[in-house]
């Protein structure tokens, strides 16, 4: 048992805490207070924002002025879609790795593997081009086939790896910055038809990601899908084997062991992966800024449609800025414990 | 139904064989008992009869039929875990339903199964309590309960009893002996406790290091060791091995007196049980040597003492530890 | 342990993940490379190859030094902030005090603020010059002419952000490795005489040392690619970063080829980082 602690110690770091908790609160208090003021008195807050008229006036602006329901349903959408279709792949992903763990790689690979591979590939695409009757000597040939001769034989390393090595990579992929995928998935997404036409691909112009949903939900999915898959795995890793083997003695076949012991056992990690998950999906600006402009543009694109100052807007900004983080500000207050093991890839309990 | 016939088994986990290549018959009916130090392999072979680890090479099968290379879901067994396995987010209702639910019975059906199951165990109060609402011996009793409603080929245990504390262990032993009495079933039974296996098996299956050292009834092992390991391992307290651990007899072969006898030594110390008296000799150039005096004895520390071990009861072993007869 | 048979389906079931993982990872990539060698304008489109210009026109865009070192500030600085505020932050709310549960909450809201409104509320509400916060503070004083933050210190401003957005993250995970700290190391460390001092420099700091590393390791991450906070508040031009200066080749200069080839250097600075952070991570993975 601790001792007692004096009283005049545990007073002072209560007023100390409640003065860091309240400064680091404060914008996010003000930003309410100036949404439930008006326009005029949003500019002279802080000397007397006790004393000027409290408003709601604001929130219907917004909602006229730049069509929050819209937005927020583009978020809700992005996000949950995402969330769920990224538990699709990866609750049989974190199964296979938390409970039939591969220990040798099933490959390895030797400078002759890597050579042999690169020169198979190469060959059977150069077969490919050639009974499709492609100039090979064209840019577009070029840039297909080095398309497939790279990515075939590291996809195939991927796959020989052990269970620890897979699940490295796969964090890896977390840690590309955007910027390097920025162009690529610019050019796939608006351009692709020019992308594709150039590289002698099949006529896709009619076929635009920009802007679309069925754009943005796969990516969300992607950025996201390490963090998943690594919580997921995290999770079941504390079920232990012997319950998983029973229900085999039992007469489970896979699907029941997965749907009717896993899953149930591991709902509490579930939702708090799904909750950190949406939290990451509703804040993501690089994408949702560069990817969307209207149609599927989610709350992030909203509110920066705010930055270039018009008259007076502050209120406006305010209502608007409540209105996109309340939902998650109450969902991330729900799930901060959850958020340490997910952030940390666990490297902190 | 219910035989079982391994036939040259083998394991090897990477580098490490774990079992070098078993062969065993189990009749049906019979209750089985897998006993030897921990790491001997003993769980490893229930766990590859179970299906639940496939075999390197050699072959399985139950009645006659080959089911090496059959799932654990489709072999009919029934399996009692050491932390009991029990589903925590079901009922005791639904733990107990479970494999005939997997089996597609008809609701009546399992209601009805579940309740004789339950009542035969003492669980009728408990079915719709959470498992971690039950204490340990509940807890087992479920998972027993979950293994005879569907009523399989052969029941196997992997040290049941081994989180349960000393007097609800011999309760629990006794429970299954009835069981086992009962339903007449096959049953496998992992334990390192040679005293659960002395006491509960038709035949017990010594292991060391992955080998079946002796196959055998209780009193065959205790009466005719095979080897040196044999010897040592059944019987408590142990054999006394003396001579370079050429000769071995049990503490209660041997005759004592305070006057005269074949070797002399002095007592250490010696432990009043009441029923029995273990005395542990300082045997000179004999080392150290354990015997059992029935009730009372009159042997204290520091006493001289003389003892004739009996003739017929002494075992010998050569250098390889394999007895000579 | 598995049989082969799960084992098998274990490799099935988990291809899905891995394939669509090694597409997001090495398909953009090729992509990147490939139009980093060519002079591609999305005004004039496809021009030819120009080999490593590219990379050339980059590494000499007068910007490029600029927003490198940036870059660097910005991270070092924010992980010097949050890491030091951070650690005594945890210390602060280990203590038991009335309220720990509400200032936990009030303490970890800004990090779930998204970047955008973070970023338009410091720049309007707080940091303006005439109507914001602090002018507001400043005129109390009586300062006559209050400090325009965008104007005359935007990466300082931008680092004030982001170091608030980032704080919580710090504050958090070093104070869920402080209550793992074993109670009792505290107890016989008072019996071998250590004052708090001491106890903090020989007991609490090295026990903090992993999590201060991943801390550090992860943020830098992120803050590497921190671009909303930059773009939103119109701070490219004096406070740009790296992530942005690709942005803007695509955006103000539609040059394709030398964006991905920007694109590239991001991703190779990256790469070495999360090399470490790997190495760091991995120690964990042995279950």
């Amino acid at each position: 048992m601790a001792r007692k602690q004096p009283v005049v110690r545990t007073l002072f770091v209560t007023v100390l805490a409640w003065i860091v908790g309240l400064i680091m609160f404060f914008p996010i208090f003000w930003t309410a207070v100036a949404a439930l003021k008006t326009e005029s008195d949003a500019y002279t807050l802080p000397l007397n924002w006790l004393s000027t008229p409290w408003t709601l006036e604001n929130f219907g602006i917004v909602q006229d002025r730049s069509n929050y329901a819209l937005y927020i349903r583009n978020t809700v959408v992005i996000a949950f879609l995402s969330t769920i279709l990224g538990l699709c792949f990866a609750v049989p992903a974190a199964w296979s790795m938390a409970f039939a763990p591969v220990k040798e790689p099933s490959i390895s690979w030797s400078g002759k593997r890597w050579l042999a591979t690169i020169f198979l590939t190469a060959f059977v695409v150069g077969l490919g081009l050639y009974a499709l009757n492609w100039d090979l000597t064209n840019r577009a040939a070029l840039g297909l086939g080095a398309l497939i001769i790279t990515t075939v034989p590291l996809t195939l390393w991927v796959f020989s790896r052990n269970t620890t090595d897979a699940l490295l990579w796969m964090l890896s992929t977390k840690m590309m910055p955007p910027a390097g995928a920025l162009i690529p998935i610019y050019l796939i997404f608006t351009r692709n038809g020019l992308v594709f036409k150039d590289w002698g691909w099949i006529d896709l112009t009619e076929w635009n990601l920009m802007d679309s949903f069925w754009g943005m939900v796969p990516l969300m999915m992607l950025l996201n899908l390490p963090i998943i898959i690594w919580m997921l795995f995290t999770y079941f890793k504390e079920i232990p084997d012997e319950i998983l083997e029973a229900s085999r003695m039992d007469g489970a076949s896979l699907w029941n062991e997965i749907t009717k012991i896993l899953l149930p056992m591991a709902v509490p990690g579930i939702v708090s992966t799904c909750l950190l998950n949406l939290i990451l999906a509703w804040n993501e600006a690089f994408w949702s800024l560069n990817l969307t402009n209207r149609y599927a543009a989610p709350l992030s694109f909203m509110i920066s449609e705010y930055s270039s100052p018009e008259g007076q807007f502050w209120a406006k900004l305010s209502a608007a800025s409540l209105m996109a983080i309340v939902p998650i500000l109450i969902i991330g207050w729900f799930s901060q414990r959850q958020l340490v093991r997910g952030l940390t890839f666990g490297a902190v309990k | 139904m219910g035989t079982i016939r391994l036939n040259q088994v083998r394991k090897v986990f990477g580098d490490t064989i774990v079992i070098p290549g078993a062969d065993l018959e189990i009749n049906e009916g019979e209750f089985i008992v897998f006993v030897g130090p921990s790491g001997c392999g003993k769980s490893t072979l229930l766990r590859l009869i179970a299906g639940l680890e496939d075999v390197t090479s050699g072959t399985i099968s139950i009645n006659g039929t080959d089911v090496t290379d059959v799932p654990p879901a489709e072999r009919r067994l029934a399996m009692v875990f050491q932390s009991y396995a029990l589903y925590p987010h079901m009922s005791v209702r639904d733990n107990i339903a479970f494999p005939l639910k997997m089996a597609k019975l008809p609701q009546e059906k399992i209601n009805k199964a579940v309740q004789l199951a339950a009542a035969k165990l003492n669980l009728t109060d408990y079915l719709d309590r959470k498992p971690r609402q039950l204490s340990g011996g509940q807890r087992q009793r479920v998972a027993i309960g979950r293994a005879i409603v569907r009523e399989p080929t052969a029941f196997l245990f992997d040290e049941p009893l081994s989180n349960l504390d000393a007097a609800l262990r011999v309760n629990m032993r006794v429970e299954i002996m009835q069981m086992h009495k009962d339903m007449k079933a096959t049953m496998i039974y992992v334990t390192h406790d040679q005293v659960e296996a002395m006491t509960m098996a038709d035949r017990i299956v010594v292991l060391n290091q992955g080998k079946i050292e002796q196959v055998g009834s209780p009193l065959d092992l205790y009466n005719k060791p095979n080897s040196r390991f044999v010897a040592g391992f059944i019987g408590s307290p142990k054999m006394n091995l003396l001579e370079n651990e050429t000769l071995g007899v049990r503490p209660e072969h041997i005759a004592l007196s305070d006057t005269a006898g074949e070797w002399h030594g002095t007592v250490k110390f010696a432990e009043h049980l009441g029923s029995d008296t273990f005395l542990h000799v300082d045997g000179g150039s004999r080392g150290n040597i354990t015997v059992r005096a029935v009730g009372e004895s009159s042997f204290y520390a520091g006493d001289q003492i003389w003892m004739t071990p009996d003739k017929d009861r002494i075992h010998r072993f050569n250098q390889e530890g394999r007895v000579i007869r | 342990m598995a049989t082969t048979h799960s084992q098998r389906l274990g490799r099935w079931v988990l291809a899905p993940s891995l394939a669509v993982l090694s597409g997001w990872a090495f398909v953009p990539l090729v992509i990147a490379i490939y139009f980093s060698f060519l002079r591609y304008n999305l005004q004039s489109d496809n021009t030819g190859w120009i080999g490593l210009n590219n990379f050339y026109y980059f590494f000499t865009d007068p910007y490029f030094l600029k927003n490198l070192i940036n870059t660097v500030l910005l991270v070092s600085f924010t992980l010097a902030t949050t890491v030091i505020g951070g650690v005594f932050l945890a210390l602060l709310l280990d203590q038991p005090f009335w309220g720990r549960g509400v200032v936990r909450i009030l303490m970890i809201s800004p990090f779930f603020i998204m970047p955008t409104v973070s970023s338009l509320v410091w720049k309007n509400l707080i940091m303006h010059p005439v109507f914001g916060l602090f002018a507001a503070i400043q005129t109390y004083f009586g300062v006559l002419q209050p400090l325009d933050w965008f104007a005359s210190a935007p990466l300082l401003s931008v680092t004030i952000i982001v170091s608030w957005q980032w704080l919580p993250y710090a504050t958090l995970i070093l104070l869920t490795a402080l209550q793992s700290l074993d109670e009792e190391q505290k107890d016989a460390s008072e019996m071998d005489g250590a004052g708090p001092i001491a106890y903090f420099r020989y007991i609490v700091l090295p026990h903090l040392a992993r999590p201060i590393a991943v801390v550090v390791l992860i943020e830098t991450i992120f803050l590497l690619n921190i671009f909303a906070e930059i773009k939103v508040t119109s701070a490219g031009g004096f406070a740009g970063n790296l992530t942005y200066l690709v942005f803007s080749d695509l955006n103000d200069s539609n040059d394709i080829g030398e964006a991905a080839a920007g694109g590239l250097v991001a991703v190779v600075l990256a790469n070495l980082i999360s090399y470490f952070l790997v190495r760091v991570v991995g120690k964990n993975l042995e279950a």
